[in-house]
């Protein structure tokens, strides 16, 4: 038997509308080496961006910093599949988080979901997860990432920016605000 | 700041039989991302399955990665040029007994510049969890969403919901 829904809005959980909102959105008119988004406002309790860039470099991945923060002051983990082997890896005393990764050059986007949780609280250190990869058609990368800033200020920027070569026209990024 | 909301339930179905597929129609291009949030278990032993295809496309137009851990190896699969999108357990079989839960992402599904990536995150408990990432090749926007077991049915109960979220 088939069932088909056609647009029937029949919610089974409560949703509220208020709790997730869309903060900004970057749809790139041409190249560029890095996106950021600033001035955030400590309205929500988390962030997410949601991303699908496309990259000039194969094979290349796209690193997360902070208020600009450009020192040794983050540490990362991952844990990744290419199709044949699972591994993980991990980095302490970075100036980057690692978010997403480029498999491929042409009309195949990467993508990653970003989380940053707490971002506003001044009471702790901040976390990032992303789940993120790229399809290759045979090959490919398929990653889950951590990170931590060790700083206790307030997020108030967050820079996206690609390890080699640039974002591509057409890349996007979203940045959407939670509320708890 | 987009106004009103911006993660809003489209569609859903609660199934009232065991069904073998469930497809979301008629989306709109209105939203950026969509979301498919799926609870359900299946009526025989089979693999997990959501064999995902959109707009109806049965052709050799997908390929997709897999990173799973089973609570005693973690692994990681692939597949190319396939008819579907397999999203489900590589290593087990599941059954009544097991329920499953899974996202599905269609991120900017609807822009026509791009091929469509999909990503997801299943967990069955009892047997295998992990994540997903596949290509559908074609730059057309996604307005159809088929989910598909492979030689069982979802059972009655089993629920499926799609949700659109909206970029500012």
């Amino acid at each position: 038997m088939l069932n088909i829904v056609s647009g029937i809005l029949a919610p089974p959980i409560a949703v509220s509308l208020d709790s997730y909102d869309s903060i900004a959105t970057t749809t790139l008119s041409t190249t560029a080496s890095s996106v950021t988004f600033s001035s955030i406002a400590a309205t929500y309790t988390h962030l997410q961006i949601r991303c699908m860039p496309l990259m000039s470099a194969s094979d290349n991945d796209y690193r997360l910093q902070f208020n600009g923060d450009t020192a040794a002051n983050y540490s990362r983990h991952y844990l990744y599949g290419d199709g044949t082997t699972a591994a993980s890896s991990g980095t302490a005393n970075d100036t980057k988080i690692l978010v997403g990764y480029n498999a491929a050059t042409y009309t195949n986007a990467t993508t990653s979901i970003i989380d940053i949780l707490d971002y506003a609280n001044t009471n702790k250190y901040k976390t990032v997860r992303s789940l993120a990869g790229a399809d290759k058609n045979g090959g490919g990368y398929l990653f889950l990432f951590s990170g931590n800033w060790r700083n206790t200020a307030a997020v108030t920027s967050i820079s996206l920016i690609a390890a080699s070569g640039t974002f591509n026209q057409y890349s996007s990024f979203a940045l959407y605000g939670i509320k708890g | 700041m987009a106004a009103g909301s911006t993660y809003t339930p489209i569609a859903t179905s609660t199934l009232g039989s065991a069904t073998a597929s469930v497809t979301f129609s008629s989306i709109s291009g209105a939203y950026t991302d969509l979301v498919i949030v799926t609870n359900f278990a299946l009526t025989n032993n089979d693999v997990y399955a959501h064999y995902v295809q959109v707009n109806g496309d049965t052709g050799s137009n997908y390929s997709r990665l897999l990173l799973y851990g089973t609570g005693s190896a973690a692994g990681s699969a692939q597949q190319a040029t396939v008819t579907s999108l397999y999203l489900g357990t590589w290593n087990d079989n599941m059954d009544a007994t097991d329920r499953a839960v899974t996202t599905i992402f269609f991120n900017n599904y609807s822009n026509a510049t791009t091929y469509k990536t999909i990503m997801s995150r299943y967990n069955v408990a009892s047997k295998e969890t992990g994540v997903a990432m596949g290509t559908w090749r074609n730059t057309a926007a996604i307005t159809s969403i088929k989910l598909e077991t492979g030689s069982t049915t979802y059972i009655a109960g089993s629920t499926f919901t799609l949700y659109g979220i909206a970029a500012a």
